[in-house]
């Protein structure tokens, strides 16, 4: 059952954005409603098994020295793509994520995951590894978007279902501001770090995002930049 | 002149790239330790924003617009501020060795950061001209700068605060984050 633990281990145990605390510029921008967040979190999942599966196949072509630009590039025709897609079915979807969905090339899950996974391991494993990443991304993004419109605008997946979900009560507009989403991720993390009684386990050395460029393998850091 | 002042006052306070438009958390968060690192830092991506926006925005215009190849900007942009960063580190260190050991150990982090990307893409979805773009990067950097400061002066501050265990580390630092970008909130009404 390899297959099924490369799977499953993005979604909880080493999920990319509340455990390794990666990707965090799309989570705080665009979980100001929760449709917003499974759009943006599906969109990531597509680029991401995408991007594992070429990469994979290329593991042994791309030379060491310049594979970063060589990933960049194969994420960014996957960005491309999804662009296309997206403003050709979903134009409104399109219209709310604006920048956040070409920005997706630099988001450092993606990068971090040809990094430490798609560029040393097989085709299936690699796409699993993406599909389960992009899964856990997705949920909490969702679990963001949720939390911060049902309390910010008293609303819940308005963008989907229109009024189905209304609350009762005055909503509190902040949540939905920037100092909202700051404060909401902040309380999940501690949240978590209490359910899990400890702090969750560091990724084993550095977990890979690349945020620092691959200074810290070559010791031109001692920190990791991403606070991982 | 009127909208280069209006650029400079939007770019730096009212939509600061890190606390209004979430982009270059990851910097944000993680070289906010200390302060000397975040001046650094801040540095490296003021010139790196510039500099990036002087040859992205003429490719856009002169390159990919009279062929009508405007979709392919994604990867020609990260392409461009990837090789861009490349070449400025292997220039400073042979030519520059003390700029180097102040500032360059920051370059390497900056190609994947969302903010470079970002703000050429905004200077050509706003229809800013050559030097507004220009500006605007610049002054999109000095926001970036000033609040990764201020924000390494509240870090330092926090170090000796007593903190409930589960808080301790990243959430406090978020939470501490969220209360800024309310104060800076300020500035647009």
């Amino acid at each position: 059952m390899n297959y099924w633990k490369e799977f499953i281990k993005g979604i909880i145990k080493e999920n990319p954005v509340l455990v390794s605390i990666l990707g965090m510029c799309p989570t705080l921008a665009i979980t100001t409603d929760a449709g917003n967040a499974l759009g943006m979190g599906i969109a990531t999942t597509f680029v991401l098994v995408g991007s594992n599966l070429v990469i994979s196949l290329l593991r042994k072509i791309i030379p060491k020295a310049v594979s970063l630009p060589c990933y960049i590039v194969v994420i960014a025709a996957f960005v491309t793509f999804i662009e296309f897609m997206m403003k050709g079915y979903f134009t409104d979807l399109y219209k709310s994520l604006g920048t956040f969905l070409s920005l997706i090339t630099v988001n450092c899950i993606i990068l971090g995951r040809a990094e430490m996974f798609a560029s040393k391991n097989k085709l299936l494993p690699s796409v699993l590894d993406g599909l389960g990443m992009g899964i856990g991304f997705t949920f909490a993004l969702f679990l963001m978007g949720s939390i911060r419109e049902i309390i910010g605008s008293g609303t819940w997946l308005a963008s989907l279902l229109g009024d189905t979900f209304k609350f009762p009560f005055e909503p509190i507009t902040v949540f939905i501001m920037p100092a909202g989403g700051f404060f909401v991720l902040g309380l999940i993390i501690a949240v978590l770090n209490l359910m899990l009684k400890k702090k969750p386990p560091k990724a084993v050395g550095c977990g890979g995002c690349t945020a620092c460029g691959g200074a810290l393998e070559r010791g031109q850091i001692t920190d990791c930049v991403s606070g991982g | 002149m009127n909208s280069f002042f209006a650029i400079m006052i939007s770019a730096i306070l009212t939509d600061n790239f890190v606390l209004s438009k979430f982009m270059g958390i990851c910097p944000f968060i993680g070289v906010s330790k200390k302060l000397s690192s975040s001046i650094g830092m801040g540095a490296a991506v003021i010139f790196v924003m510039t500099c990036a926006t002087a040859f992205t925005y003429p490719a856009y215009k002169y390159m990919l617009e009279p062929l009508g190849l405007t979709y392919l900007r994604i990867i020609l942009f990260i392409l461009i501020i990837a090789l861009f960063v490349q070449l400025v580190e292997i220039v400073m260190k042979k030519v520059m060795p003390p700029l180097y050991s102040s500032l360059g150990v920051y370059l390497p982090l900056i190609t994947t950061n969302c903010a470079v990307l970002g703000v050429t893409m905004l200077n050509i979805d706003n229809g800013y001209t050559f030097w507004e773009s220009i500006a605007n990067a610049a002054f999109a950097g000095v926001g970036f700068t000033l609040v990764l400061v201020l924000f390494a002066g509240v870090r330092e501050k926090m170090e000796g605060c007593d903190i409930p265990a589960a808080l301790k580390g990243l959430p406090i630092t978020l939470v501490a984050a969220s209360i800024m970008a309310l104060s800076f909130m300020g500035f647009s009404f």
